[in-house]
């Protein structure tokens, strides 16, 4: 696993320039461009904050404003979603390249998921200046940093995993599809973490997604973060993941040309 | 450079999996569910791409690899860029591999030809200062100056091939893998791609060539590699190799020819021929015609051997041999033959009439042959009619193209006939004459099924 991990190190220019050539690709042709990655988290921004507080008004619960709230949640939601439902079928479309091409493989799922962290990026300073605005950010916003690696490691792992399953069932795509919409209910990002019954909280907290989400909720909206042991636990579950992610697909990666 | 060689092949064996026909529809829960998820990764039925193959290829050496399609080649080529791994056997390649598998393979068409170019290079192993270099030779190579900030996606199909193959030439590679993309844009630009090519050799670099074109085969390289079944049929001397192969060809085609067109007249003449009565048999199929009071039973193409045959290289003798059968004595009848391209321009025609033979009685089983002592042609499939008609041309047995034979050959000559001719020159003109060789032997059929 070390010796993938140099490798993907000897890679970086290459996952580099995919990542850029992603990112320029994807706004091509539009007149707004690059400024959409601000536009976007903007415009759902302003959807939920006029929602939340005009049509649904939240009287329940803690969080308050609901629609920053729920913004802290959805941006690294959206980055774990995409990535991973990208990735299920990031192997299919490159198919020329894997099957014409000597290239290192794994390098396509490792570019969805830096893609996708590159527009969660570019959607931070949004959230960042309504927090500021709502007068939220503390000090503690220093340490956001830690769930992104944490996130990151945990959505690779993952992501390597279902890219090379699909190419063998190419069903996990739209399975795939279903479970991460279970997953989103079954993540603190549209309810807080605390205000459920016991029996709940010990079920969600087998989600690794909960400990992320939660840091990212603690550290950005409540000011104060004291989930360490879970985004550390998280961490080396993620760890795990990218080792047995790395392992499936190592062990898949010489049918990839042939079944694409 | 190193003594040891670019590439080493040994003993290695490709077989492909072949799932069971319902593998696509297959579902990940049916699996789970029937718990057969490991059976059905098993496979059904194996297919060996190739098998056993063998060689090693010196630094600074063109090697070719020639062969039918599906006889291996293009897995040889995907096994030595690492795209696919061996089932069994060693392969090593030293040096940095580039393969022109498929020309701008990693395109994306929404990002301009810059972009493309940047990125491909840096697919291909290049770094980012190394791109930035030969940027401006690549643009000029591929004669895209114009176009090279437009998105890929405007290219027309040459404007793209010939993109990714200037990209993939001036990664300056050790080892230039090549898979049949010669046939890159308009004339001039793969003229400049072979040009490039011949660069490449020049500057003493290894060259894995699959082509299917055998003349190229011939000019570039310096030892080629026949492929048959996935199994090595012959290599070493270009020539001597793809003379065998062209024999191996011509005697398969001899086959197919024998099935496909050689005992048609046979089938009529026994199956489809309405025999009316014994005393008025009429023929009338499609290519075939006549009064029936004589019937052509057999037609037979002949080579100096006497031995059957479908196809002739120019220069040999071809007897057409013709078997009929007269049920009552008849003293007036022709025997004519004709021959026609396979677009239905008349060659040559004759008979026994026109070259002033006198018929003086024909009765029961008769054999006539006609002799051509060379026959002149070019490469090409000609169609052979033979008749049996009396002086005035009322048939007795007609038949139209029922039988063709195809001349093959290595000049590519163009028409019809060939005379015979000679080149010379004098003044300022200096040629230099083509090794004599001797046109294709056929005979060797014995031999290229030996090998096999």
């Amino acid at each position: 696993m070390i010796a993938q991990l140099v490798q993907l190190f000897r890679y970086r220019l290459l996952i580099q320039t995919l990542v850029s050539r992603e990112l320029k690709a994807r706004y091509r042709g539009s007149v707004l461009g690059f400024l959409w990655s601000f536009v976007n988290p903007l415009l759902m921004l302003l959807t939920y904050a006029l929602v939340f507080t005009y049509v649904m008004r939240t009287g329940k619960g803690s969080a308050t404003p609901y629609w920053l709230f729920l913004f802290v949640g959805i941006l690294p939601w959206t980055w774990f979603n995409a990535a991973v439902v990208e990735a299920s079928g990031v192997l299919m479309s490159s198919g020329g390249l894997i099957k014409k091409v000597l290239f290192p493989a794994e390098v396509l799922p490792v570019v969805t998921v830096m893609a996708n962290m590159v527009h969660f990026s570019l959607g931070l300073p949004i959230l960042l200046f309504f927090l500021i605005l709502q007068g939220k950010l503390t000090l503690t916003a220093l340490l956001l940093p830690l769930p992104i690696i944490v996130q990151f490691i945990f959505t690779l792992g993952l992501a390597l995993f279902v890219s090379a399953l699909t190419v063998h069932f190419r069903d996990v795509q739209d399975i795939l599809n279903h479970v991460v919409h279970l997953w989103f209910w079954a993540s603190p990002v549209i309810y807080v973490y605390g205000e459920q019954n016991v029996q709940l909280r010990i079920a969600l907290r087998f989600n690794p997604l909960t400990h992320i989400m939660l840091s990212y909720q603690q550290i950005l909206f409540w000011g104060k973060f004291d989930h360490w042991r879970g985004l550390a636990l998280t961490a080396i579950l993620g760890l795990i993941g990218v080792a047995i992610g790395a392992f499936v697909f190592d062990r898949l990666r010489d049918t990839l040309a042939e079944e694409v | 450079m190193s003594s040891d060689p670019a590439v080493v092949v040994k003993d290695v064996t490709k077989i492909y999996r072949r799932f069971q026909h319902q593998h696509q529809f297959r579902t990940l829960k049916s699996a789970l569910l029937t718990g057969s998820l490991l059976s059905d990764l098993r496979p059904e039925e194996t297919f060996t791409a190739v098998e056993g193959v063998s060689f090693e290829v010196p630094h600074g050496v063109t090697y070719g690899v020639i062969g039918e399609n599906g006889s291996g080649k293009s897995t040889l080529l995907k096994l030595l860029a690492g795209i696919t791994k061996p089932t069994r056997g060693l392969l090593q390649v030293n040096g940095r591999i580039s393969a022109l598998i498929e020309l701008g393979a990693g395109f994306h068409p929404e990002i301009s030809g810059r972009e493309n170019v940047a990125i491909n290079g840096i697919m291909l192993g290049l770094s980012r200062r190394q791109v930035n270099e030969r940027f401006e030779e690549i643009v000029e190579f591929a004669e895209l100056k114009d176009f090279i900030d437009a998105p890929v996606k405007t290219y027309s199909s040459g404007m793209y091939m010939r993109l990714g193959f200037a990209v993939a030439v001036h990664v300056d590679p050790d080892v230039l893998l090549i898979d049949e993309v010669l046939a890159v844009g308009d004339e001039a630009f793969s003229r400049k791609c072979l040009d490039k090519i011949g660069e490449f050799r020049r500057r003493g670099k290894t060259i894995f060539l699959v082509t299917h074109s055998l003349g190229l085969a011939e000019k570039m390289c310096d030892e080629v590699l026949w492929m048959r079944h996935g199994k090595m049929a012959d290599s070493g001397d270009p020539k001597r190799v793809i003379d065998h192969y062209l024999t191996y060809v011509a005697g398969g085609e001899d086959a197919m020819f024998a099935r496909e067109h050689g005992q048609g007249a046979d089938g009529a003449a026994e199956g489809e021929v309405p025999h009316t009565t014994e005393t008025t048999r009429h023929i009338y199929t499609e290519g075939r015609w006549g009064g029936g009071e004589v019937e052509i039973q057999k037609v037979r193409l002949l080579d100096d051997r006497d031995e059957e045959r479908h196809v002739f290289v120019p220069g040999e003798r071809l007897t057409v041999e013709l078997e009929v059968e007269a049920t009552k004595g008849i003293t007036d009848f022709v025997f004519g033959i004709g021959l026609f391209t396979a677009d239905g321009v008349s060659v040559y025609g004759t008979n026994t009439h026109i070259e002033d033979f006198a018929s003086r009685r024909l009765q029961g089983p008769a054999t006539i042959r006609c002799e051509i002592e060379n026959i002149r042609l070019v490469e090409g499939t000609y169609l052979l009619d033979v008749a049996v008609h009396q002086r005035d041309g009322t048939p007795y047995d007609y038949h139209r193209g029922l039988y063709s034979f195809r001349i093959k050959s290595r000049i590519k000559d163009v028409g019809v006939y060939r005379p015979e001719h000679r080149w010379s020159f004098a003044g300022g003109a200096r040629l230099i004459a083509p090794e004599p060789r001797p046109e294709l032997d056929l005979h060797d059929d014995e031999l290229a099924s030996e090998r096999g």
